[in-house]
């Protein structure tokens, strides 16, 4: 795949591909039900009450309720995806995540959309910089954050037949469909999806097309490195992480969420302990976002493939002066 | 198909039975807290004719069976009170009575708050106030959605109603229409800080609740004819939940216990205990 290839592909938001998964899953699993809290043409659960309006429900603008009953309904055999944006799924509504979801290990899925700055205009109110981590931290949660549309409906696939607590990261804008249907989501695997030698980008998100991007562009200079797509956020493959940062030596973490807590923060607990390589996070650094266009935003925060590549050049740099 | 008795004993009858079952809890729960050295009294003795009410003649449920899936639930969404709830399940059976004195010890299964995860009869994880309504209202709903007949209860404390998501699980209820939702107010008047009306001031609270499209009932919360009463009225309401509004004593049947805002999370030493179970144990009622 080359950077003309990844601008000519078809994009698609993942929250488009969740709410078409959402109807096909719908239809195969009757225990699946769904809810939503007045934003369910936002997170295009629209899309699965227009289907199953009996297995809808609208919690009206009320978040926290939004888990207590979808804690009650998966206590009564239900499968239930709630859904609202990510600032508030899992800020507004993040005590009761804890105590009536994860500490009694109950098979929710909170679904949440608007992650990042790519929400854009609407500003640093609604664009999610910290869910990672506040999921992540959860014992008995798992945290899934899908690249791209293909991947969106593997993971909702794959959450709705795991039994446990989900937390599943989408966005808003529209991004390239990287991956075809001979691609697979496993719970608990990465998945190069580049090799190299040089060394390796480790992204979610929109960021795993930043990061081909700049694969493309450094092989032109004569470098390759490694992308690896970490949608399993958590459980995270340590294997692979390891592996490949054995092959590598060099390790760039891309994610489109603050520095602090999220993905870079997983891959280096892993590494740290057990094969420390030099290392630099590509991330939102530590600050709220903006209203703006999501494409400006994302160059704004250093959300590109230009971030990456500069990242990649300097933990090169310090590999070989090791 | 299993067919299990609607409850222990028979409606009406049977009274001075489950008048003897609330005694025996709070006898438990004087034990168990004696022993665990810490843990919730107050709380605990004003829901014990509640919970004898619910257990031994209202809820169909079956200790062998816990998660029998057409049985009434119960969420103690006051969860501090567990010892309640545990000395219930344990009287009724679920787990031997012998238990109860190793709450909140290191590795035991009786959390300090109920765990549903550990403890047979235990239908959801409580502790954080204000979260067992809205849980209690999503079990009500799947109840709907299956068409099953079971009804879901859930007791609350008149502190914890300062919660707001109380509201958004009470306004809630009342759109899906759960009418095989019941909630009961333990109305002691008392949370931890002191009096409702000194620390938040709740009241008028069964216009509260009517205003959210609940149906309301208001009893003595220590007359056992009363409560039954209620819980049987709430099976001829359709379309909405019901809130039992039941007026108690903090600390009922120990004298020195009861209305004290002091002994809503103190335990009692060995001696009190004495006199607790002394009193508890000649079946005197303290009014
Ligand atoms: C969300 C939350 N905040 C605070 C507490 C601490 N707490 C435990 S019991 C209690 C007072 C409860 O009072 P009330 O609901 O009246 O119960 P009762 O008097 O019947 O015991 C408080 C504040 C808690 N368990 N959960």
């Amino acid at each position: 795949m080359n950077e003309k290839s990844l601008i000519s592909l078809e994009k698609i938001a993942t929250r488009d591909a969740y709410g078409k998964a959402l109807v096909k899953l719908g239809g195969m699993n009757s225990d699946i039900v769904v809810l939503d809290a007045d934003l369910s043409k936002s997170t295009k659960t629209a899309d699965f009450a227009k289907v199953f309006p009996e297995r809808f429900f609208n919690m009206g603008i009320a978040e926290q309720n939004l888990i207590g009953f979808s804690a009650g309904l998966a206590a009564s055999g239900k499968v239930p995806f709630a859904s609202t944006f990510a600032v508030f799924a899992t800020g507004r509504a993040f005590e009761q995540i804890r105590n009536s979801v994860a500490y009694p290990k109950l098979n929710v899925k909170v679904a949440a959309t608007h992650a990042g700055v790519s929400v854009g205009e609407d500003g640093a109110s609604h664009q999610a910089i910290e869910d990672i981590a506040l999921m992540r931290c959860l014992p008995n949660m798992s945290v899934f954050v899908p690249a791209d549309a293909q991947e969106t409906f593997q993971v909702i696939k794959k959450a709705a037949e795991w039994n446990g607590p989900v937390y599943i990261r989408m966005g808003r804008l529209a991004v390239p469909v990287l991956f075809d249907e001979s691609y697979e989501f496993q719970i608990g695997k990465a998945n190069v999806i580049r090799e190299g030698k040089d060394a390796a980008v480790f992204a979610v998100g929109l960021m795993v097309q930043e990061a081909l991007k700049a694969a493309e562009e450094l092989s032109g200079l004569g470098m390759e490195i490694a992308v690896v797509n970490c949608a399993s956020v958590k459980p995270l493959d340590q294997d692979t992480l390891i592996k490949v940062a054995k092959q590598t030596g060099a390790v760039v973490t891309a994610e489109e969420h603050n520095i602090i807590g999220g993905l870079g923060s997983a891959v280096a607990e892993v590494l740290m302990e057990n094969y420390p390589v030099p290392m630099i996070r590509v991330g939102i650094k530590d600050t709220f976002g903006e209203s703006g266009k999501p494409e400006e935003l994302l160059e704004k925060y250093g959300l590109t493939s230009k971030e990456i590549i500069k990242a990649v050049q300097q933990v090169y740099h310090k590999k070989k002066n090791k | 198909m299993k067919i299990i008795n609607r409850s222990l004993f028979g409606r009406g009858k049977k009274m001075t039975i489950i008048e003897e079952m609330a005694r025996k809890i709070r006898v438990d729960i004087i034990e168990m807290l004696t022993a665990a050295k810490s843990g919730h009294p107050g709380g605990s003795l004003s829901a014990a004719d509640i919970l004898a009410v619910l257990y031994f003649q209202q809820m169909r449920i079956d200790p062998k069976n816990p998660h029998w899936p057409d049985r009434d639930r119960f969420v103690l969404s006051k969860g501090h009170a567990a010892p309640v709830l545990y000395a219930a399940l344990a009287e009724r059976g679920f787990f031997p009575r012998e238990e109860l004195i190793q709450l909140r010890k290191t590795g035991h299964f009786l959390q300090g708050h109920p765990d549903m995860k550990k403890v047979p009869g235990v239908d959801m994880s409580t502790g954080s106030l204000g979260q067992g309504i809205s849980a209690a209202a999503g079990m009500a709903l799947a109840g709907k959605m299956d068409h099953k007949e079971y009804r879901v209860y859930t007791l609350l404390g008149d502190g914890e109603i300062a919660e707001g998501l109380v509201w958004e699980a009470a306004m809630a209820a009342a759109h899906y229409q759960l009418d095989n939702l019941v909630a009961v107010l333990d109305y002691n008047g008392l949370q931890i800080d002191g009096r409702n009306e000194d620390v938040m001031n709740s009241s008028p609270i069964a216009d509260k609740w009517r205003a959210f499209g609940w149906n309301v009932i208001e009893v003595n919360g220590h007359d056992l004819k009363q409560l039954m009463d209620a819980f049987e009225l709430t099976k001829n309401c359709k379309g909405k939940p019901t809130m039992i509004i039941a007026k108690t004593i903090k600390g009922k049947g120990v004298s020195f216990m009861e209305n004290q805002a002091g002994w809503h999370g103190n335990t009692p030493s060995p001696e009190q205990a004495e006199i607790a179970l002394k009193e508890l144990k000649g079946g005197m009622d303290h009014e």
